[in-house]
């Protein structure tokens, strides 16, 4: 299973963090500590994959963003770079040619596509269309929502005039 | 109202330092706080998410976790969305804060809207605890038979985690699960399979079960492999490689110990195999996947040789990450296989040098497993060439790896030897002191090879570079069996002759003794080896004595010790000599292995050693230097072999002590008093030596009170322990009886006080008195050496005015950073009642900024009176101006 799914930028700034067991808030920010200088110090060449207290850390970098999955030994690690990839190229649909401010600024849209995409850290969906559908439906959800609520508030706002 | 949500990130990322973020995000807690307090709903949704992305950032955020169940709570879908999204954020399992959303749950789980039901479906499935996924199962397992795929892939996810925590609801959720497994849905299938796996995975029933539905997953496969493009499941070329992987993963479960299924798989593991595109990524995920489930299977040979090929075409890949996940698997298939994979050895070594540290390491674990007595030889070669290049951080691991393939395939002595010299050679420093051990164990038992052993010690040693082990090693087979480097001793055949002048075997140990990069236990090693040796080469005895007494002033303590207890050996009792310095006796291999199978134990033991000695003040040095107690307890346990009991540190001292000087049967743990009387020779005569069966008249001590540092040494008390423990630099006293005195005591002093230029005072300078209390008078005398102005030499006078006689005496000083100090030992510990002057101490003082500042000193004296501890304290202003 995944253990933990973490979003670091080039200059070691989280952008995401989902945990899927456990770790308390000091252990997350020592993990993150110590995986960021590992994986940021590793050289392009190199496999992406690191052996750290008897897990594997899968990452791979797109542009100024490192994407990382903790995942067990026995876990194929091929697998979960695959399951990165889908992540983003899912996050590049829905933002269209997405980067980081994108990443920072909507960063709970980044969420609830993660949350489409994997649950109990194990893989929910593969198709991309799939998640991109069922998130646009969401959304569509919010804005109806949001309309509601502002005419709500214009009635209000007009009967207590 | 506060900010929008992205103002706030904004205004976070214009700080310029942290200290301005610090401050930014203080003021917006702040007003959060408020929010949360004046119960705003309107803006509850957008002030999570503040809060959210104020968590990310790594400050605390616990006072909004209630914000998130009210929102949770709430009617409409966007804020049960940005409500859930903060409780699996902010919140996770082990918070009780989680108990309350579990009625939310519940109800939002029977909701009519799809996407209610998939966010708490959602959040169970990614923090629920064992507690809550008892109460909701059946929600769940209900909503595994939805008709809605969204819902049911969410819900067969969601269980995954309920098995996880509850095991004991499997039963319940294999029916609902096996449903799954002929479901149209990708997405369902997927999430179906990884459940049916972690059924499989945690009981042996639900095992069974899916093996009767074998066929079924077959088909599913079989489907994707053969099937054309299809767009919405495409990853380069393949039809989603993820179900593909899952199949596989939940195959190699059923398949493994069961031929009949085993059976019924294998066509489609050949299928996958033979007609998956090994060019990108994805193809490969499942060829690797595949390669596992067919060596873990109960398959036919085609396939097995099929797997293999395939783990080949791996390695030789230019990719890391295949070959990374090639040695992976290789390491998996070694028990299965050895003879397919040493095929591939050379390529296997080969990464071992591989730039990448994750490549590298398991390229070892591989070469480890694939080493056996037929190729050790040559594997070995090859990792020790290595060892020359690899890099730093990486040489311990590889070092200590050789180390134990060595020692275990080893097909001879011989060449078990010369591998390790050539290890301690190439990597001397990341050589372990269990290993040289064990190497001087072999060594001590080949009786054929000593020879051998000192003279290639004795050549290689000629390019020796510091490397510890080394000048470890070879010192103590010089000391050991130096003789056979003059008389070419044991010369095996095809060894090249060799001249060595007896002086020749002193200047290695000579330049080991001086080197300025060895450890105190190299340096003792080498004083050893120095005394052994001048029994064994007569004509450099005179060389021997003047290198062993260089050390006698030494600040190590240990190193000093040795230094005037060898001295006096030389000196004073030549006619024992022969058969103190005698070869240690063969030390026994079984006992070493057996001990060294007690691993961490042993080491404990050593600690346990080593704190000890040091509470005893076996390394208590008054100036603070050097405390090596972990050095010092190694060197005991190198010397003494024997699986001792640490009861007491003096009784493993005193052990120490016999073996080094190489007596008596190493009987272990018996008392010491047995080994000494059954061992008819050395014991009796180190007794002898000693004269000292318990409180004895003194014999050669003409200044009858003075007891030197020395006394524990020879303190032999009726029990036979030799307390070496209690020892400290300026004069601690042992705890035996004041009677017993020590025969070197004149010897001691002397030599002491004739290692510095003798301090007569200078015309120049008054005697001080630098310290007077009632009992106590310190004075000082100084001498300044003419060629440097920058140092005065003190020389202290102890008088002690009361009618108890003073014991423990120890005398400490403090001078400012200016200044440097170095105190001689005291001539003794004890100062007799009413007694002027009766004891002298020497301290060295450098002042760097002599001409410009005055000296100054703080002491602090401590010593027992009448059984009282007492301690005191002063400062000396009233030094001669000038010094």
């Amino acid at each position: 299973m995944i253990h933990f799914v973490l979003l670091i930028s080039r200059q070691g700034k989280v952008r995401l963090t989902k945990w899927y067991s456990p770790y308390t808030q000091k252990e997350r920010t020592k993990v993150i500590r110590e995986l960021s200088g590992m994986i940021l110090s590793r050289g392009p060449k190199l496999c992406n994959f690191l052996e750290w207290r008897g897990l594997k850390v899968v990452y791979k970098r797109y542009a100024s963003l490192y994407f990382c999955m903790c995942v067990d030994t026995d876990d194929n690690e091929l697998e979960t770079l695959e399951i990165i990839h889908h992540f983003v190229e899912i996050l590049d649909r829905y933002f269209g040619n997405v980067c980081e401010l994108d990443l920072i600024f909507n960063f709970h849209k980044a969420y609830y596509i993660l949350d489409e995409v994997l649950i109990a850290g194990e893989l929910q969906e593969t198709s991309k269309k799939s998640v991109a559908r069922v998130i646009a439906a969401q959304d569509t959800l919010i804005e109806h929502a949001k309309e509601q609520s502002s005419s709500l508030s214009n009635i209000i706002a007009q009967a207590t005039k | 109202m506060g900010s929008r949500l992205r103002d706030m990130i904004r205004s976070i990322r214009a700080c310029k330092t942290a200290a301005e973020e610090r401050s930014v995000v203080a003021k917006e807690c702040a007003l959060l706080r408020n929010a949360f307090k004046d119960n705003d709903q309107d803006y509850r949704h957008r002030n999570v998410a503040k809060l959210m992305f104020i968590h990310m950032l790594g400050y605390p955020t616990h006072f909004g976790q209630m914000e998130c169940i009210k929102l949770i709570a709430a009617g409409s879908f966007p804020e049960k969305r940005i409500g859930y999204l903060g409780l699996m954020l902010l919140l996770d399992e082990r918070q009780e804060v989680l108990m309350l959303v579990t009625n939310s749950l519940k109800n939002d789980l029977g909701h009519t809207n799809q996407f209610i039901v998939g966010l708490g479906l959602c959040a169970l499935g990614n923090i629920c605890t064992a507690e809550m996924a008892r109460d909701l199962a059946p929600e769940v397992e209900k909503l595994l038979q939805s008709n809605n795929s969204y819902i049911r892939k969410k819900a067969a996810l969601c269980s995954v985690r309920i098995v996880r925590k509850v095991p004991d609801l499997v039963e319940y959720l294999t029916v609902p699960a096996t449903g799954l497994l002929t479901d149209k849905h990708h997405g369902v299938l997927v999430a179906g399979v990884k459940l049916c796996t972690e059924l499989c995975q945690s009981n042996e029933l639900a095992l069974e079960h899916f093996r009767k539905h074998v066929s079924t997953m077959v088909r599913v496969l079989k489907n994707l492999v053969v099937s054309g493009y299809a767009p919405e499941y495409d990853v380069s070329g393949i039809t989603d490689p993820f179900l593909q992987i899952r199949l596989l993963r939940l195959l190699r479960l059923l398949g493994n110990g069961d031929a009949d299924v085993s059976d019924a798989m294998s066509d489609v593991l050949a299928q996958v195999a033979t007609n998956t595109e090994s060019n990108k990524n994805a193809g490969n995920a499942i060829l690797y996947e595949c390669v596992q489930t067919i060596m873990a299977v109960e398959a036919i040979g085609g396939l097995r040789v099929l797997a293999i090929n395939i783990l080949g075409r791996f390695l030789a890949n230019r990719d890391n990450n295949i070959r990374y996940v090639a040695l992976n698997t290789l390491v998996k298939v070694v028990s299965v296989d050895t003879q397919a994979v040493q095929r591939h050895r050379t390529t296997i070594v080969e990464c071992v040098k591989d730039s990448d540290i994750s490549i590298r390491r398991r390229a070892l674990e591989l070469v480890c497993a694939l080493v056996n007595e037929n190729n050790v030889k040559v594997l070995t070669k090859e990792l020790v060439e290595y060892l020359k290049v690899s890099d730093p951080d990486f040489k311990g691991d590889l070092t200590a790896r050789i180390a134990g393939l060595v020692q275990k395939f080893a097909p001879n002595k011989q060449w078990y030897i010369d591998q390790m010299i050539l290890l301690m050679v190439e990597a001397g420093k990341y050589v372990t002191n269990e290993v040289i051990r064990s190497l001087v164990v072999v060594i001590s038992n080949a009786n054929d090879l000593q020879g051998y052993v000192v003279r290639t010690l004795y050549r290689v040693f000629q390019a020796w570079d510091g490397q510890e082990s080394l000048g470890q090693v070879t010192v103590w087979c010089i000391g050991e069996y130096g003789e056979f480097l003059i008389n070419s001793a044991n010369e095996l055949e095809g060894e090249d002759p060799l001249t060595v002048a007896e002086s020749d075997a002193v200047d290695v140990v000579e330049s080991v003794l001086k080197d300025s990069r060895v450890t105190p236990t190299t340096v003792a090693f080498a004083l050893t080896a120095l005394l052994k040796l001048s029994t064994r080469l007569p004509t450099c005895a005179d060389r021997i004595k003047n290198l062993i007494l260089e050390h006698k002033g030494s600040l190590v303590l240990e190193l000093q010790q040795r230094a005037i207890e060898f001295g006096s050996i030389l000196t004073k009792h030549s006619e024992l000599k022969a058969t103190l310095l005698e070869r240690m006796p063969v030390l026994d291999e079984a006992t070493y292995s057996a001990k060294n199978e007690m691993g961490v134990d042993g080491q404990q033991t050593a600690a346990a050693v080593a704190s000890e000695s040091d509470a005893n003040g076996h390394l208590k040095q008054p100036n603070g230097i050097g405390k090596q107690p972990a050095a010092t307890a190694n060197l005991m346990d190198l010397l003494s072999f024997t699986d001792e009991q640490p009861s007491t540190s003096s009784n493993s001292s005193g052990n120490a002590l016999l073996d080094l000087l190489g007596n008596g049967p190493l009987d272990g743990s018996n008392s010491l008093t047995s080994s000494a009387k059954h061992s008819a020779g050395g014991a009796d005569m180190l007794l002898d030596l000693l004269s000292l069966d318990g409180p004895a008249p003194p014999t050669s001590a003409p200044t009858s009170t003075a007891a030197a540092p020395l006394a524990g040494l020879l303190d032999v008390d009726p029990l036979g322990n030799i307390p070496l423990g209690n020892l400290s630099l300026s004069g601690g006293t042992p705890k035996g009886p004041p009677a017993v005195v020590d025969p070197f005591a004149n010897l001691t002093s002397t030599a002491m006080l004739a290692s510095v230029p003798s301090p007569d005072p200078a015309p120049g300078f008054p005697t001080i008195v630098a310290m007077q209390t009632s009992g106590l008078k310190i004075s000082f005398d100084f001498t300044k050496p003419a060629d440097s102005p920058k140092t005065t030499i003190i020389k202290a006078f102890y008088s002690n005015l009361s009618s108890n006689p003073y014991t423990d005496f120890v005398f400490q000083a403090a001078v400012p950073k200016f200044m440097q100090l170095q105190l001689e030992p005291a001539t003794s510990g004890i100062l007799p009642a009413n007694s002027t002057n009766s004891v002298t101490q020497l301290i060295r003082l450098t002042n760097n900024m002599h001409g410009q500042k005055a000296l100054v000193m703080k002491l602090r004296v401590s010593y027992k009176a009448n059984g009282n501890n007492v301690l005191e304290q002063g400062q000396v202003n009233n030094f001669p101006a000038g010094l």
